[in-house]
């Protein structure tokens, strides 16, 4: 991992195209700004890994444990 | 053509059946050729790896239970796989049946289809609304009772 230590509004670049910005610290909290071409994804981590988390639980499902889902007198 | 399958072992698929995710899914990057296949039961899919036959999702629509979901992709995601009308667009939740306790919804990674071009991929919303384990049954439930 390559690390940086950066004063409030510096910058680093990734790759020439990618931008992050330190734009507020407030106590334990840092405001980071991403600055990036459109199809450069950027999320937090925890919500990646959550989601990558529950695609491996779901394979663990069994099809004969399909619940029974009534949707009878559902209006269009 | 012949694919082999978790829930089905080894039935035959035509062209139609097939949806190809061009950046996999998460965790699953490298596994793209899948084919959706109608459930034993409604109103449940699969979505089975084209790559191994223990890599099968099961799916459902969110919007049968979660009526009020939305979900806010961009454009270019879009793109990606080749939308061009908003008719052609089907979104599904992955179901994950735990050994014990209810089955759950992740509504904070749908994923996003394109029937046209037959290409899909799994998006990640932000919304604080959207979790990875939505209880089916139960939001089914409250839908009703908010719309009678």
């Amino acid at each position: 991992m390559l690390i940086l230590t950066r004063k409030l509004d510096e910058r680093i670049v990734v790759q020439g195209d990618i931008e992050i910005a330190v734009l507020e610290i407030r106590g334990d909290q840092v405001k980071l700004g991403v600055q990036a071409p459109r199809d450069v994804k950027v999320y937090r981590k925890e919500i990646y890994e959550a989601i990558q988390t529950e695609n491996r639980a779901a394979l663990a499902a069994t099809t004969s444990a399909l619940p029974e889902i009534d949707l009878g007198g559902k209006q269009g | 053509m012949t694919i082999e399958t978790k829930a089905f072992g080894k039935i035959e698929i035509d062209e139609t059946q097939r949806l190809r995710f061009p950046r996999g899914l998460l965790g699953f990057e490298k596994f793209k050729e899948f084919a959706l296949l109608k459930a034993d039961r409604e109103p449940f899919f699969h979505l089975q790896s084209l790559d191994m036959a223990e890599i099968s999702f099961i799916l459902i629509d969110p919007f049968l239970f979660r009526p009020d979901y939305e979900l806010d992709v961009s454009d270019a995601e879009l793109e990606a796989i080749k939308v061009k009308n908003q008719e052609d667009v089907l979104v599904f939740a992955i179901v994950t049946i735990p050994a014990s306790g209810t089955t759950t919804a992740n509504l904070m990674g749908p994923l996003v289809i394109n029937k046209e071009a037959r290409e899909g991929f799994q998006a990640i919303l932000s919304d604080s609304r959207w979790q990875t384990k939505h209880d089916i049954l139960r939001e089914l439930a409250e839908t009703r009772k908010a719309s009678c």
